[in-house]
C-alpha cells in the first residue's frame, strides 16, 4: 500500500476547475517533486492531501485513511502529516521552542518535559539550538524555514509535504534549507515537495510530477524526466527553468 | 450676571441631610466605575466570541454575527438605554417580566450594564473580526496542518495575535466605556453625571460641579488608557512588525 494515494481527484472553485483527474501515489520512503508553471494547481494538490482544501471528486488515501471520507478525524490525520509552507507560517507570538512544543502538547498530549526534550533535539538537528528563546521575527528567512521543518518533525510525521519551501528565501539561504531536506530524504522520510529547485529534484527525488492547468501531465522517474520528458509543455518549462 | 465662585462647596453639607457634596460625587464615581467595568467584562467576552464566530467557515453563524453587530451599531446608545429599561421587560415571559420590573435587585444598574456591555461588544466584535482577518491566511492553515482543531487554532494561534493587533482600538473602546457610562443617568443610575446634576440643582454651583466632574471622567479615561498601554507593552512580540503584511 502506498503512503499517499491520489485517485482521480478533481476540484473546482465555482466553475473554475483547479484540479482535473489527478492520479498519482507516493510510496513509503519515496521523495516526489512536483513542478509546473505558477497557477497550475501544485499548492492546491498538496493541500488536498492533508485536507486543508476540500475536493469534489476522487479520493486521497494517506496511509490507508481517506482524507475526504465523512468519518475521518482530520486533525488526527493531519497530526501525522508534516507541512512546510512557502512563507514559513511560524507562530510569531511564540518563542521558537514553543513553536516546536505546542503541537506535541496540545495535539499529541505529550508532557511538557517530553515535548521540550524532543524540541531541543530537533533544534540541534536543524542547527538552531542557540535560538530557542528567540521569537520567529528575530530570525532570518532561512532560519525560520528550518524552525518550521523542525516544528513539523516534532510531531513525528509519517510523511512530509513541502509547498515551495525555498521560493521566499534570499538565494544565499536556499542551500541551508535544502540541506536539511536532503538529510530528511536520506533518512527515508516520505516527501512530496513542490519546488522549482531542479538541482534538488535531480539529486534527491525518486520521481518528478509535472503539472499544467490542473492536470498531471508528466509523472516519471527522475532519470526519465530529465532524460526524455514526453510532453512539449514539460520540455518548454524545463528549458526555461534550467536556463536561469 | 455675576457668578459667585465657591470652590469650597464640595466640603459643604447638602441642603437636607448631613452628607457633603463631595460624598455625592464620590459615590457617583463609584457607580460610574462599577457600570463601566462590569460592562467592559461583558463586552470583552461577547465581543471576542462574536468577532471570532464571524471569521469561521460557518455561513449561518457569520450572518448571525453580522446581524448582531449591525443591530447594536445602528441605534443610538441613549435610545438603547430606554429600550432596555422600558421596552424589553414588556416582551419577556410574564413571570420574568414581573420579576424584572418589581423585584430585580439594582434594576437600573443591571439594565445599564447589560445595555452598555452589549453596545460595546458589537464594536469589539467588529475589531476582533478585522484583527483576525488581517492575519496571513497561512497562519490558520499552519495551525490546522499540525493537527489542532479549529477552536484550538483560534485559541492558541489566531486570537493571541489578533488581540495584540487590536490593542490600539481596544484602548479607545475601554476609554469610551467610561465616557458612555454617563448615559446611564437617563434611566436613574446614581452615577457621576446623575450626581453632578443633583449637586448643581441643590448647590447652585454648576460651574464648579461640572468642572470637577470633567476632571473625574478625564482621570478615569486616562487610567484606562495607561492600563491598556501597560498591557500592550507586556504583550509586545520581539521582532514582529505589524505593518509587514
Ligand atoms: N481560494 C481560491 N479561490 C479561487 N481560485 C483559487 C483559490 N486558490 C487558488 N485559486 C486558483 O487556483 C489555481 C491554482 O492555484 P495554486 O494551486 O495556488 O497554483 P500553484 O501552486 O501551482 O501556483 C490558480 O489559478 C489560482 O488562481
Ligand atoms: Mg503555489
Amino acid at each position: 500500500m502506498a503512503m499517499i494515494e491520489i485517485r482521480d481527484v478533481s476540484k473546482w472553485y465555482g466553475t473554475f476547475q483547479v484540479l482535473a483527474e489527478c492520479t498519482s501515489q507516493v510510496e513509503k520512503g519515496e521523495v516526489v517533486v512536483i513542478c509546473g508553471p505558477s497557477g497550475s494547481g501544485k499548492s492546491t494538490l498538496i493541500k488536498c492531501v492533508n485536507g486543508l482544501e476540500p475536493f469534489q471528486k476522487g479520493e486521497i488515501l494517506v496511509n490507508g485513511i481517506g482524507v475526504g471520507a465523512p468519518g475521518t478525524n482530520l486533525p488526527k490525520l493531519r497530526s501525522n502529516v508534516g507541512m512546510v509552507f512557502q512563507h514559513f507560517e511560524l507562530f510569531p507570538h511564540m518563542k521558537v521552542i514553543e513553536n516546536l512544543t505546542v503541537g506535541q502538547i496540545k495535539v499529541l498530549g505529550r508532557s511538557r518535559d517530553e515535548a521540550l526534550r524532543k524540541a531541543h533535539a530537533l533544534l540541534e538537528r536543524v542547527g538552531l539550538k542557540d535560538f530557542e528563546q528567540k521569537n520567529p521575527g528575530e530570525l532570518s528567512g532561512g532560519q525560520q524555514q528550518r524552525v518550521a521543518i523542525g516544528r513539523a518533525l516534532a510531531m513525528d510525521p509519517i510523511c512530509m509535504l513541502f509547498d515551495e519551501p525555498t521560493s521566499a528565501l534570499d538565494p544565499e539561504m536556499i542551500g541551508e534549507v535544502l540541506a536539511v531536506m536532503q538529510d530528511l530524504a536520506r533518512e527515508g522520510m516520505t516527501m512530496m515537495v513542490v519546488t522549482h529547485e531542479m538541482g534538488f529534484a535531480r539529486n534527491v527525488a525518486h520521481r518528478v510530477i509535472f503539472m499544467d492547468e490542473g492536470r498531471i501531465v508528466e509523472d516519471a522517474t527522475t532519470e526519465d524526466f530529465f532524460g526524455t520528458p514526453r510532453s512539449d509543455r514539460a520540455q518548454l518549462f524545463l528549458s526555461r527553468i534550467l536556463r536561469h | 450676571m455675576k457668578y459667585h465662585w465657591n470652590w469650597g462647596i464640595f466640603f459643604e453639607q447638602i441642603k437636607y441631610g448631613d452628607e457633603t457634596y463631595l460624598s455625592w460625587l464620590i459615590s457617583g464615581l463609584g457607580w460610574t466605575v462599577a457600570v463601566s467595568l462590569a460592562s467592559w467584562v461583558i463586552a470583552l467576552l461577547l465581543g471576542f466570541a462574536i468577532g471570532t464566530v464571524r471569521t469561521t467557515p460557518r455561513t449561518w453563524l457569520v450572518r448571525l454575527g453580522n446581524a448582531y453587530v449591525e443591530l447594536f451599531r445602528n441605534i443610538p446608545l441613549l435610545v438603547q438605554m430606554f429600550l432596555w429599561f422600558f421596552v424589553v421587560p414588556e416582551f419577556l415571559p410574564r413571570n420574568l417580566s414581573l420579576w424584572v420590573k418589581q423585584e430585580m435587585p439594582a434594576k437600573e444598574f443591571v439594565t445599564a450594564t447589560v445595555c452598555l456591555g452589549l453596545f460595546t461588544s458589537a464594536r469589539i466584535a467588529e475589531q476582533v473580526r478585522a484583527g483576525i482577518q488581517s492575519l496571513p491566511r497561512g497562519q490558520r492553515m499552519a495551525g490546522l496542518a499540525m493537527g489542532l482543531t479549529l477552536p484550538q487554532t483560534y485559541r492558541y494561534i489566531l486570537l493571541p495575535m489578533a488581540f495584540r493587533i487590536i490593542i490600539p482600538p481596544l484602548t479607545s473602546e475601554f476609554m469610551n466605556v467610561f465616557k458612555n457610562s454617563s448615559v446611564a443617568f437617563a434611566i436613574g443610575v446614581l452615577e457621576l453625571t446623575f450626581q453632578a446634576r443633583q449637586m448643581q440643582e441643590d448647590s447652585e454651583q454648576g460651574i464648579e460641579t461640572y468642572l470637577a466632574v470633567t476632571v473625574l471622567y478625564f482621570v478615569c479615561a486616562f487610567i484606562a488608557n495607561r492600563m491598556m498601554a501597560f498591557i500592550e507593552k507586556r504583550s509586545r512580540v520581539p521582532g514582529y512588525i505589524a505593518a509587514a503584511k
